[in-house]
């Protein structure tokens, strides 16, 4: 860290290692020579076990005695042997011989020839590209602020704040409300959630807020809301704006997002009774239930309730397009719940639960088997119609007798689903900005009445809040990573992100708590958060080819990038994640990393020897993701699969990061294809920079032009979705390929590059 | 209606799940089926009856308790047993079905000319009279059941095997006359007549 920039004069050396079989099956004398003469290396050296600590110390001691600065490792893949591997305060390149040519290339001595050639390849694109690269220096922040917001003060904002303070960092809790505790505060009581699973538990939202009280290191804002967020992890201010009107400041380091959920409106279900005298949805119950206060639960009119139905997924996992279509994951288990509140004060009264596919996750199984025990009904059924009054009816179809049925009941329960409270969805917001910008009047109002029901009004270039993945929540991918939001340092917890009960509402908001200072340490000596978590390099934009076109500040997939006064690009670093897509979308390539820029991999690209078209050797870039596509072309390797060694791969950081110029920059040289591969995009995208291979799909599906213009077929670009796990598929997808260029016949191009 | 039917009847106010709780052999844990399905799926007479014990429990909880005690299906189940190794909740299925069986016969509303009811009766009265099956009248009376012109042909039918048994020394004609009994048969008699007592005031056919 802060370790000096590059010395003024950079040394160069590569080292190449002989060792698991390279040597045997390579020349590596050949291979040193073309290091030193065309890869211009001042060092260079080879050694039989380059990684133990004989071969380390080499490297180590011309680090220290012979100034070198730029160090290229022709030895196995990057992602081996990084431990080993690792010297501060220089650059380095790693040029793979090993999973990349030895395990890939058909053994044999007719093959030796090939190998030989992209072993060579390799190692002058190793060393084309230690020469643009420098060592980042990183950028640590004298005032950071530790400091981390919550916004919303329900079970999952409390509990955050609990464990952030537990972890010795100071919180600050904004709360719309006059009290803590949101709507776990409004329940008689909650689902079990330790031993024993089989009856309803206290809350405890009362005493979780004492202790939110007793807590030197919490604030608590009640009434309050966000009037504007700017700036950065590390370094946010806040305007927190009280319903009186005043207005105060915290500056935090990072922010959780608890801000929770609101029950489907059941005004939306006049067919299953929704506003109609005592039919109640599960929160109107809990109302009830809070004024028994333990005693027998009466309905509005005050008369005793003697039957009740539950009717599940009311405007939930609709297939209609007019309801909710997804399961809010709580319901069963909350209307069980509330049946034992019944059953519990009365064993006479009725209570039957008409549900379609009981869902009770977890410990739930044992909950509902102490129901069904205490004599609560579970009829597996479809409701079509309820009607409210004195004497309520359920019209349903039993699915198991399959046949129409009528209950009557004293009162019904409408099992509603949760609607996230996630503020502003993007996708509309954006369009109402473009129109309120051309002067549109109306856009204008609309711009305003939705800028004020945001929930964390960012100031940000991309929109006042997070964005939202499906069904309006908050965007994170609920295996990889599931509290980030595509706004760095800021954490989505709890039903804001997905449906969910309130022990996974805790256990949400522990692991946010635990992101966000991880996000506040690395913002304070400037790296980068999850997935390049530890990388210093950041993004910086050379200001004076900026066409001003946008496209950077548009399609960052976290927003790190805003507008200055002259409508230039101003890059937040601390936002940033090192995705590089910004470098990917710049059609005046004035975006770079320390360490990773058009440069880095364009030398490499050009420094590939293309042979002449009547050799027959085609050559095809492949351009990696280094996330899951590289892994899987190494674990092809160590699977010791083959593919075409007419290939030369490339890692980059994300599809999105690559720069069209690389494509055809490599088709003007001869190469006679190009092939992508990065993450699964879409909906159940696993792209780790969410937008990067879905924006890499959408540029090349119009690189068809400038091949037209180059003369050349559409084919020789493709783009592929590649999961980790992908060994064998990379493989045929590479061979596949070489297979049909095959046919194509040789680039046009060769000889001209 | 029998009167111990319109008892019943009265006393459970149409809440069919307590009345089954109340009276029938394992009764209370027909709340406890979650509807799986499996006991439906291993029965090997599944396609010969009407109800599977999957829409059994749930008839009973619907309140159908004229459909539930008039199917045939708890006469058709073979005890083999498998549903209840199946079931996850564990529970006695193949015993819930006898219960129901039984329950429904006493009151009268299991279903007329049953086959296996009606075998299962005669093997009942047949076996409580001299505390012994008599073979020869219970296979005569079952071949007779439809009549003399079937009950000669299907008698006819099995001569071989009548004779077989005969000459093997399993077979006595002599029983015809009313076959012999257990030692003390008014002792016997007296067991199944306080049995039977025992079993009324457990489930309330007090008549």
């Amino acid at each position: 860290m802060n370790a000096p920039a590059t010395p003024v004069t950079p040394k160069y050396a590569a080292y190449i290692c002989s060792g698991c079989g390279i040597g045997d099956a390579m020349k590596v004398g050949q291979l040193e020579n073309i290091a030193k003469k065309e890869g211009k290396m001042a060092l260079v050296k080879s050694h039989p076990f380059l990684c133990n600590a004989e071969g380390v110390q080499i490297i180590r001691d011309d680090i220290a005695n012979e100034q070198v600065t730029h160090v290229c490792i022709a030895a196995c893949s990057r992602r081996a042997k990084t431990e080993a591997f690792q010297f501060d305060g220089v650059a380095m390149s790693r040029a793979n011989l090993r999973e990349g040519v030895l395990w890939v290339v058909a053994a044999g001595k007719e093959h030796d020839e090939v190998r030989q050639e992209m072993a060579a390849d390799y190692v002058r694109m190793g060393c084309a590209e230690v020469k643009k690269m420098k060592q980042p220096a990183g950028n640590a922040k004298e005032s950071s602020s530790k400091r981390i917001l919550v916004v919303g003060g329900g079970m999952s904002g409390m509990t955050a704040a609990l464990e952030i303070a537990e972890a010795g960092y100071e919180a600050v809790i904004v709360e719309k409300t006059g009290a803590l505790g949101g709507m776990a505060a409004k329940l008689w009581k909650r689902q079990p959630f330790k031993a024993p699973y089989s009856a309803a538990q206290e809350v405890g939202a009362g005493e979780t807020a004492a202790k939110i009280a007793a807590s030197p290191l919490i604030k608590v804002h009640l009434n309050s809301t966000i009037a504007e967020t700017s700036g950065a992890p590390g370094r946010f201010a806040i305007k927190v704006a009280q319903e009186s009107g005043a207005v105060s400041e915290e500056t935090v380091g990072a922010i959780v997002q608890a801000t929770g959920f609101t029950t489907y409106d059941m005004a939306k279900l006049p067919e299953l009774g929704g506003g109609q005298p005592n039919v109640v949805d599960q929160a109107g119950l809990e109302a009830m239930a809070l004024a028994a206060n333990g005693g027998a639960i009466k309905r509005a009119d005050g008369k005793d309730v003697k039957s009740v139905v539950f009717v599940q997924c009311a405007g939930q996992r609709d297939t209609t397009g007019q309801h909710l279509s997804y399961c809010s994951g709580h319901c069963c288990g909350t209307s069980i719940k509330q049946a034992t509140y019944f059953k519990d004060q009365n064993p006479d009264i009725d209570t039957v639960v008409m549900y379609q596919d009981l869902r009770v996750p977890g410990m739930g199984e044992d909950f509902y088997r102490g129901a069904q025990e205490r004599g609560v009904i579970f009829t597996k059924g479809k409701a079509s119609k309820v009607t409210g009054g004195d004497n309520c009816a359920v019209t349903f179809k039993d699915l198991i007798l399959d046949e129409e049925n009528t209950i009557a009941a004293d009162l019904v329960v409408l099992a509603t689903g949760q609607v996230p409270n996630a503020g502003v969805d993007l996708e509309a917001w954006n369009p109402v900005v473009t129109a309120a910008e051309g002067g549109d009047e109306a856009a204008k109002a609309q711009r305003i009445v939705m800028h004020d029901s945001s929930v964390l009004k960012l100031n940000y270039r991309q929109g006042p809040d997070v964005p939202q993945f499906k069904h309006g929540f908050a965007d994170s991918h609920f295996i990889c990573f599931p509290y980030e939001t595509r706004r760095t340092g800021i954490y989505a917890a709890g039903p804001v992100r997905r449906p969910m009960d309130m022990l996974q509402a805790t256990d949400d908001a522990t692991g946010a708590a635990l992101k966000a200072i991880q996000a506040v340490e690395n913002a304070a000596i400037g790296r980068a958060a999850h997935p390049r978590s530890g990388d210093l390099s950041f993004p910086t934009a050379r200001l004076e080819g900026c066409t001003q076109c946008k496209r950077c500040t548009v399609e960052c997939p976290f927003g790190a990038i805003d507008e200055d006064e002259k409508r230039f690009p101003k890059f937040n670093e601390e936002r940033c994640r090192r995705c590089g897509t910004c470098m990917g979308a710049c059609p005046v390539r004035v975006i770079s990393f320390e360490n990773y820029s058009v440069d880095t991999v364009g030398s490499q690209v050009k420094a590939v020897e293309i042979p002449e078209e009547d050799e027959e050797k085609p050559r095809i870039l492949v351009l990696a993701c280094e996330n899951d596509a590289y892994p899987a072309l190494d674990m092809a390797g160590l699977a010791r699969m083959n593919y075409s060694a007419w290939v030369r791969v490339i890692p980059v950081r994300c599809l999105g990061s690559v720069n069209t110029i690389w494509i055809t920059d490599a088709l003007n040289s001869g190469y006679d294809g190009v092939m992508m591969m990065g993450c699964k995009k879409g909906d159940d995208y696993q792209c780790h920079f969410v937008k990067g291979s879905e924006l890499a799909h959408y540029r090349m599906s119009k690189i068809g032009d400038t091949l037209k213009q180059m003369g050349l077929e559409p084919e020789r670009v493709v783009t592929q979705e590649v999961a980790i796990t992908d060994n064998a598929r990379v493989v045929k997808l590479i061979n596949d390929y070489v297979a049909e260029l095959d046919k194509l016949g040789p680039s046009p191009m060769k000889g001209f590059g | 209606m029998t009167t111990a039917n319109q008892t019943a009847v009265e006393r459970y106010r149409n809440n069919f799940l307590k009345e089954v709780e109340a009276n029938v052999e394992e009764g209370h844990m027909v709340k406890m089926c979650m509807q799986c399905g499996v006991c439906a799926g291993s029965c090997p007479l599944g396609p010969h009856w009407t109800h599977s014990p999957q829409k059994i429990f749930m008839m009973i909880r619907a309140g159908k308790r004229d459909e539930v005690l008039g199917s045939d299906s708890m006469f058709m189940c073979t005890s083999c047993y498998n549903c209840m190794v199946r079931c996850p909740r564990q529970l006695p299925i193949t015993h819930i079905m006898h219960g129901l069986a039984n329950y429904a016969h006493r009151l009268g509303l299991a279903p007329k000319g049953q086959p296996t009811r009606d075998f299962a009766t005669l093997f009942w009265n047949n076996a409580i009279k001299k505390g012994r099956v008599n073979e020869l009248m219970l296979t005569l009376r079952h071949y007779f059941r439809g009549g003399l012109v079937s009950g000669i042909k299907e008698a006819l039918g099995m001569q071989s095997v009548g004779l077989g048994l005969f000459l093997a020394k399993r077979l006595n004609p002599m029983e015809i006359f009313g076959g012999h009994g257990v030692k003390d048969l008014k002792g016997f008699h007296a067991i199944i007549a306080k049995a039977k007592e025992i079993e009324d005031r457990k489930k309330g056919f007090t008549s």
